[in-house]
Order: structure tokens, then sequence, then C-alpha cells
């Protein structure tokens, strides 16, 4: 399978085609360097393709059917997702200045907002992006609900999704702590009694949240390992199963697009 | 991969499988797939059960009870309340310390003196609806949470707001002439000792079942 690359050299500046009966009948050094040249793109992913398959998995992720009067409505799964990228990657350079211990967090975040480069504005994409990411979450659920397409065959992809919303949420909560600003202390303790008001099982949650029976030193580092190890991981692999159903059962056509009847039925009736 | 046919005998013997041998009710083939499936799951359950072990830890450590001397007994009055700080957790700095109300046991407002934990009143500031740190007003004589507005009398008891039950409180004794604080416990509405529980958990009623005490709970003086 060959899979189709721009042409690297533009029109004006390709070679003649030779007419019949001109030259000798053979390639010059030159145009030979000029033809591979011009393949070299194809011949690299070629050599790929020919031992991974790609292309013909990335043609069925992407490359896809879709039904009429799909909308902008539909793009607001993707837009979440990168909205996680986007947290991801801001979130993996905040994890290079911020120092998880109960002494040096505030400080560090601090550091982070007033002096280090650029600090306060990847700490604001951070920050905002969270909230972005639970907007454009809910506004997909919504779509999800009012256009019906939580509905056979589709259903296991709707429980993942609600599991996503559940892991995002706790992405929410975990990373709130982690500036360890008196907002973030309190609202973190208010968060775990809420956890400890569950019947039977509530008082050992809380004690496993904080890492004890009082807001202690390992406290904050377990949140920081929840936020950025546990859960992106699960995150990660659940929007990848998320996608693949998305790609193996196709998308839904929107509620006022009726259905067209076949031909055959069509011809019939005239 | 397990025999598909269908088998009228259990022994290898009778069904005719080439190398049975007699009174042989396994295949070597199941034999192996058996246990290489038990040694994956046991090769699992040596690197997930100790993380998880890890993790799960400080749920059934037992905490010690810890005492805290916050001054001379003549410091304290009968009739309102003296702030002190203490240390509930050390090596988390600020956040690892709490303010206690302290005062005499007064008989008049606390009945007679219980044990020797009773001869001072150490009262909690953690709002027992939610945790917020409450305040004493000495005008009003109430505690008051700032986060959701709970509202608590001169012994602790709820006025008013979201709480569930009466600010929790600390041990106390007196040791080389000073007054110490020891571990915290919740009281119900009848200032019944329990032990400590999370804010937000009610003890009147089937509240001490449905939120039973904890495994970190520290030895607490009978």
């Amino acid at each position: 399978m060959k899979l189709k690359l721009p042409n690297p050299i533009p029109d004006q500046l390709r070679p003649r085609p030779r007419r019949p009966g001109e030259g000798n009948g053979r390639k010059s050094a030159k145009d030979i360097a000029i033809e591979s040249g011009r393949d070299a793109g194809i011949s690299v992913v070629d050599w790929v393709d020919e031992r991974t398959s790609v292309s013909g998995a990335a043609r069925w992720a992407m490359f896809r059917k879709v039904p009429k009067g799909t909308n902008w409505f539909y793009t607001f799964g993707s837009a979440t997702m990168f909205a996680f990228l986007s947290q991801a990657v801001t979130g993996v350079f905040l994890a290079m200045y911020y120092d998880p211990s109960p002494t040096r967090a505030y400080e560090s975040t601090r550091h982070i907002t007033n002096e280090v480069f650029l600090g306060e504005f990847v700490r604001g994409m951070h920050k905002w992006g969270s909230t972005v990411m639970m907007v454009l979450i809910f506004l997909h659920m919504g779509r999800t609900f009012f256009f019906g397409a939580y509905k056979y065959p589709r259903e296991i992809n709707w429980v993942v999704g609600v599991v996503l919303l559940v892991l995002t949420m706790v992405m929410s909560l975990t990373g709130y702590l982690l500036p360890f600003d008196q907002r973030s202390f309190w609202a973190t303790i208010v968060a775990d009694n809420i956890n400890g008001t569950g019947p039977l099982l509530g008082p050992y949650l809380a004690d496993f949240l904080r890492a004890g029976p009082e807001f202690g030193a390992t406290t904050l580092s377990r949140f920081y390992a929840i936020h950025m190890l546990l859960v992106p991981g699960a995150i990660v692999a659940l929007i990848a199963v998320h996608l693949y159903l998305v790609a193996k059962l196709g998308t839904t056509a929107p509620p006022w697009i009726k259905a067209e009847e076949p031909d055959e039925l069509r011809t019939e009736k005239v | 991969m397990a025999d598909r046919r269908e088998t009228k005998s259990p022994y290898t013997e009778d069904r005719k499988i080439p190398g049975a041998f007699e009174g042989e009710t396994v295949t070597r083939r199941r034999l192996m797939v058996g246990s290489v499936h038990a040694f994956g799951g046991m090769a699992a359950a040596a690197i997930g059960l100790p993380a998880l072990g890890f993790a799960l830890g400080p749920v059934f450590e037992r905490q010690r009870a810890r005492w805290e001397a916050v001054g001379a007994p003549g410091d304290f009055v009968d009739y309102t309340y003296r702030p002190k700080v203490i240390t509930v957790e050390s090596n988390v700095g600020e956040a690892g310390k709490t303010t206690v109300y302290v005062r005499r046991h007064n008989p008049e407002i606390d009945g007679p003196v219980k044990d020797s934990y009773d001869n001072f009143v150490a009262i909690s500031t953690k709002c027992m609806h939610l945790g917020c740190p409450v305040r004493y007003i000495d005008a009003s004589q109430r505690f008051v949470c700032p986060c959701h507005g709970g509202v608590y009398d001169f012994v602790g008891k709820v006025s008013g707001g979201p709480p569930v039950r009466p600010l929790d409180r600390f041990y106390t004794r007196v040791r080389g002439g000073q007054v110490q604080v020891g571990p915290r416990y919740s009281v119900n509405s009848e200032l019944r000792r329990f032990s400590p529980r999370d804010p937000g958990q009610p003890l009147d009623g089937i509240g001490p079942y449905m939120y039973p005490r904890r495994f970190s709970t520290p030895e607490l003086p009978k």
C-alpha cells in the first residue's frame, strides 16, 4: 500500500520528459539522482509500511466515512483530547520546577509564577486549561446525550467516557492541592472530609487519601503521585479505548437527519 | 488449550490419548498451561500485593499518642478560652500546627469532673461540618466557622449551621506543673466520649456504627 505524499519538487523544477527517440535511451546520472530524490519520501514510508502495515491502520482510523449532517458539535471530543494533551505537556514542564514537599511546595509554586521565564504563562495554561477541559468534556457529553449517540452499539463507549469524566474530576481535585496555598490546603481538607462521610468505608478512604489520620508529611506527595502518574496513565489508556471504539463503530448522524431509503426500494415504488 | 472433544472418561488412557499413563486424568498440555498461568499469577501478585500494601499501609498504622505542654495551670480560667498552638503532625511545617482553645473545667457548666483528663477542657478548632478552622468569639461566646457558617456554643455544642456533632476535644492532664494537651477525641450531642472521628460523621444513633473507629487511632487514655 502506498501512502500518497505531496511531491517535494514543484512543477517548475521538474525535468521535461524525454521525447521519443531523444537521447541514447539511457538515463543520465543527474536524472537518476533527481528521480530517487523525488521518491525518497515515498521509499522511506514504504520501507516502514512494508514492515509494520501502519498505513492500513492509519487509514482505518483516520479516513473514515462520516454520516451526512456531521457538524461542529462533533468536534468537542477531539477538543477535549487536545485540552488533555495541553495539560500533559504543560504539566510535564511544571514538574521540572515543582517540589512536592509540604515545606517547599508553596515556595516552588511562587518561584514558577514569579521568577521562571514564561513560568506564569505555563502555569496559567495548566490552571485555566483544566477548567477548559472540564467545560469541553461536559459539552462533549451533552452532544453525545442529545444526539442519542450513547445508544446501541455505543454503550461501552459511553461507560468509558463516564469513567474518563470521573478521572478528569480526580485530576481537578488532586491538582487543586498542589499550589499549597491557604485555599488549596483547606479545600483539600474539606474534600477529604467529604470522602470520609461515606458510610462504613468512608473513614478508611479518608485515611488512605491523607496517608494517616491527619493531613501529614506524605499527603501532598501522595496527591502529586496520583495527579501526575496514576490518573494520567489511566486517562491515556482509556482515551485509546475510546478512540478505538469510535473508529470501529463510526459516528452517528444528528437526530434531524432522516435515514435514506436504499435504492432498490425506491425503484420498486416507482 | 482445553480438550474440546467430548470426553466420556476422565482417564486419558480410556480416551486413547497417545502416551497416556494408567490412572492419568490431566493431560500434560493442560498441566503445563495451568502451571504457567499459576506462576504468572504468582509473579504478578509478587509485584502487585507489596505495591498495594505500600499504598494502603498508613490506613492500618496506629499513631502514637502525643502530649504537648501548653502552659501552667494558672494561665487558664474557667469562664473563657485561651488559644494555644499545638503540633499534630511533625515535618510538615505550619500545615502540621493547629489551634486549641483551653480553659479550666467549670462545674457549673460542665458538671462534675469525669476523670483526671477532664480538669481542663481543650476544644479542637476543626469544624465538625467539613474540617475548616473555627474561631472563638468572646463577645458572643460562640465558635464560628468561616467556610459554611457552622456555629457552636460555649461548650462546643452545635447551635446552628451544618455541623453534625459538637466540636472535638483533647485529653488534658497536668504533668510537671504544665497543662498538657494529648490525643483528640470526639463527642456526641450529649458530650459522651468517642474515639476521634473525621468531621462530617455524626455520632448520635447509628452514627458510631456507620463511621467505625479507624485503625490509625492512637491508644487513648482510659
